[in-house]
């Protein structure tokens, strides 16, 4: 798994900004000689609701993706979007990959004297020039040529003629163009493998004519991959690339020399130690605790509203907590056949060719990290962790992305480090490793920087089957598992209702989270639960209203029930603690359900039955938000594709 | 007994067709690249979904001009069952085997979502152990899937049987609801939906059953029975 970010490109051009980070991360995934299988995409926007402009960079950028993923036909299995004021005029377009292949036929990555450099794909053009320099700055001005131009077509071709290369052992070592173009390939290659490249300039395929050595070496021209192979595949590789009919480019050599040669026919351009080129000098920036957090994160006072009913129905089609159907609905998200559950639900499950199945999910939460860093950051990789859980699986890898403001402003950098640090510790507790990730400074425009966005993707395993989701019917019974406490901050609810930052950040008490996703996956693996739902963005109101919204019933909970400190409701309600999960279980099975939680000793009670067609919440006896279920069913489908379409 | 899957360049679906017919059905099955004539032997020819040529021009008009599809026509000719899915048959409609045109859906965006088709003709060798108007829970995954014809064509496919699938609901404003056709002889069939997508229990959340039929009708045209 993979994940890499397209977003200064997306907020400049969003259709072939997006379209081309799902091809970066495709050919990243590739490179390790597997099939990509599955996309993912995190996508975030300013407000929508109010910013026509907000509205178009993201009609654009879901357009580029499906056009780009749909083509590929590698399924776009799920996702998350996010709106939020610290992304007008900009966007971030994050892309994760997921590749499936043999151990035995992995790309081994090595090479020796006499080796040949092969560039293959699309030719080298003069677009996406100085592009990683454009996305390292601050966005003051739209510099479209720096944007690159997408051709998913030579990509498909690419990939195909890759793994057939692959499968007639005729890549030694490879690797993607992505920033830098090939100036950072062949130096990044050269210095990984502990050897020299030279290459020469004239034996690149290009575009047009008279582009100059330089322009050639950085252009970030896409679907292109660097191939070393010997002597004697080289016709065995000419022979595939003219199968697909792309384009195959002897253009270098390898050396013992660990040099960068760059020669235009006879005449050295450049002689560089790859070692100097390919890792640049550690820098120990300073870091200081911004001034604005002291004010955020004292609690605001709130008026408790009268009518929680209507609360709950804005809440529900707001654009982001209203279901994404309009987003992943363009996504071909069925081919490949693997995919088992489908997008729209807590994870989405593949299943593998081992018999086992794969959950995938990536989450993020600005709104928690901008208040704290440090604990936003661990929630992120606890909700992805529980989206995963509610599938069955067991979290077995990570990745992560983080994206920040410029790195030299103190304040910034610490709170990079701060979720550094978050992430760091939550890993090492619960023993996830990290297989990869990415680092994305610079996220601002003129009005300033986005706020702190740790992205993190995590990949579960199943071993015999996932928990499908089962169809609720009359007198099913809604168990709480996990405690729901005084956070509001950060929340849905804070921003969207009473128009406030700041509050109370959600904390992860590591030593329930563990109790709780050990017991959930106990009693999925027994076959004895319906469903389960991750209780987060929205807190619990939200996550019960969908479970009546998709299974098409009503419910009644009494808050009283819930296991709290002593809150007020609306913070019952809409409190984003983590390490909750709503499981709906069939009466049959209640007793040994709850024998289970209470051996287990996790936080957890019996807080209402499903049946009849209204959502009503109660505490001790009163009424507090009755709400029609189809109602709320319609507006949750159509508020978000009715505001993209007629604003 | 033997199935070719042609591949085109970004064809896509054509592993899927593969898994399914030789691993779900257990048919002998074989790739053949655009490119390569096509042997005696077959008994029948599937084009996957996909993007052939990146659907350049329109989906499914480079694709029909490549080599293979001359013997395409060819066994078409001979009476071969032929089914096109998907990028499949745009490309039957493109190379004139099939009549009409398949324009971009109504929501002008590429739409992937299950829908329920109705069998319409359950004489082609694709729909033969289906009864007729019977659901078939099946996803569809296009931009470019909304069927049109002339009055006049219309006129024809209803008076000589070849409207094979119709949806249950108005899913991108094909005319008539047609989800897929068949020539007038019927052994030519073109179906945008995808029933290699819905064959097995695991992936298909509804009723994998009818889609299932899809194949066995094949192999009860082709002279197999199960």
């Amino acid at each position: 798994m993979h994940i890499e970010s397209h977003n200064h490109p997306s907020a400049v051009e969003p259709f072939g900004g997006a379209a081309t980070g799902v091809g970066g991360v495709i050919r990243d995934i590739l490179s390790a000689g597997t099939r990509p299988i599955a996309i993912l995409d995190g996508l975030r926007f300013g407000d929508i609701e109010k910013d026509p402009h907000a509205r178009w960079l993201f009609k654009n950028a879901v357009s580029g993706i499906a056009d780009y993923g749909n083509c590929l036909g590698i399924p776009t299995i799920g996702g998350e979007v996010e709106f939020d004021n610290c992304y007008a005029n900009y966007a971030l377009v994050d892309v994760a990959a997921i590749g499936f292949g043999k151990k035995d036929k992995l790309i081994k990555n090595r090479a020796i004297k006499g080796d040949l450099v092969v560039l293959i794909g699309g030719p080298t053009g003069r677009d996406g020039i100085g592009g990683s320099q454009f996305a390292s700055d601050s966005l003051e001005s739209e510099n479209r040529s720096a944007v690159q131009i997408p051709d998913p077509f030579i990509e498909k071709l690419i990939i195909e003629a890759i793994l057939e290369a692959r499968d007639q052992k005729c890549i030694k070592a490879m690797k993607d163009l992505g920033g830098g173009g090939l100036s950072c390939a062949v130096s990044e290659t050269a210095d990984s493998l502990g050897v020299g490249i030279e290459l020469d300039v004239n034996q690149i395929h290009t575009r047009e004519s008279n582009m100059k050595p330089d322009e050639i070496m950085v252009s970030e021209s896409q679907e292109r991959m660097l191939i070393i192979t010997d002597k004697k595949k080289l016709n065995t590789l000419k022979i595939i690339c003219k199968k697909f009919r792309i384009q195959c480019s002897v253009i270098g050599k390898v050396k013992t020399d660990s040099l960068m040669q760059v020669k235009k026919g006879a005449k050295i351009l450049a002689a560089l130690p790859t070692k100097i080129v390919a890792n640049a000098p550690l820098l120990d920036r300073p870091s200081a605790i911004p001034k604005y957090l002291n004010k955020l994160q004292k609690e605001p006072f709130l008026k408790t509203p009268t009518n929680f009913s209507n609360i709950l129905l804005k809440m529900i089609s707001s654009p982001n907590i209203a279901n994404k159907r309009w987003v992943y609905g363009q996504y071909d998200h069925e081919v490949g056949i693997r995919t088992v559950i489908k997008p729209g639900n807590d994870a989405s499950v593949l299943r593998l060719d081992n018999g086992k199945f794969l959950a995938a999910k990536i989450d993020g939460n600005p709104k928690h990290c901008y208040i704290d860093p440090r604990q936003g950051a661990i929630g992120c990789f606890e909700e992805a962790c529980r989206n995963v859980v509610c599938t069955g699986a067991t979290p077995i890898g990570m990745v992560d992305h983080l994206q920040f403001g410029n790195p030299e402003d103190p304040e910034i950098f610490w709170t990079f480090l701060e979720s550094l640090k978050g992430i760091t510790d939550f890993a090492k507790s619960f023993k996830i490793p990290c297989v990869g990730g990415k680092v994305s400074f610079y996220n601002e425009t003129p009005k300033g920087p986005i706020k702190p966005t740790p992205l993190i993707g995590i990949l579960g395993i199943i071993e015999k089957h996932p928990l499908r989701p089962l169809q609720i019917s009359n007198d099913d019974v809604l168990v709480i598992v996990g405690q729901t406490k005084n956070e509001l901050g950060g929340s849905e609810y804070i921003e969207y209702i009473h128009g406030l930052i700041g509050g109370r950040c959600p904390e992860v008490d590591f030593k329930a989270s563990k109790q709780n996703m050990e017991t959930i996956l106990e009693v999925i693996r027994k076959d004895i639960v319906k469903c389960v739902h991750d209780c987060s963005k929205g807190g619990l109101a939200i996550a019960v209203s969908e479970l009546c919204m998709i299974n098409n019933i009503g419910c009644k909970i009494s808050l009283e029930k819930i296991p709290s400190e002593k809150l007020q409701t609306d913070r019952l309600l809409f409190s984003e603690s983590h390490s909750r999960y709503l499981v709906v279980v069939e009466k049959k099975n209640l007793k040994n359900v709850q024998n289970i939680l209470s051996k287990k000793k996790v936080q957890y009670n019996v807080i209402g039955n499903f049946g009849g067609s209204k959502i009503i919440i109660e505490r001790n006896s009163k009424k507090i938000a009755n709400l029609r279920v189809d109602k709320a069913r319609l507006k949750w489908m159509n508020s978000l594709e009715e505001l993209v379409l007629h604003g | 007994m033997k199935v070719g899957v042609v591949v085109f360049p970004g064809s896509n679906c054509d592993r899927d067709m593969y898994h399914v017919l030789s691993d779900v059905f257990k048919i002998d099955t074989q790739f053949f690249w655009h490119e390569k004539k096509l042997p005696k032997n077959l008994d029948a020819i599937i084009l996957p979904g996909g993007f052939s040529y990146g659907d350049r021009l329109r989906a499914g008009a480079i694709a029909a001009h490549s080599p293979v599809i001359s013997d395409v026509k060819k066994f078409a000719s001979h009476g071969m069952p032929i089914l096109g899915v998907c990028n499949g048959f745009q490309i039957l409609v493109e190379a004139e085997l099939l009549p009409g045109a398949l324009l971009k859906n109504n929501s002008l965006n590429f739409m992937c979502k299950w829908t329920n088709l109705i069998v319409e003709n359950n004489s082609t060798p694709f729909t033969n152990k289906l009864k007729m108007h019977q659901k078939i829970p099946i996803p569809i995954a296009n931009g470019e899937g909304r069927y049109y014809a002339d009055g006049k064509t219309i006129n024809l496919l209803k008076k000589n049987h070849q409207i094979v699938f119709r949806y249950a609901d108005d899913v991108n404003g094909s005319t008539l609801r047609i989800a897929g056709i068949c020539n007038k002889e019927g052994n030519v069939v073109g179906m945008m939906p995808h029933p290699e997508r819905a064959t097995e229990p695991e992936i298909n959340p509804i009723d994998s059953k009818p889609a299932s039929l899809i194949f066995e009708s094949l192999l009860n045209a082709i002279g197999v029975t199960q």
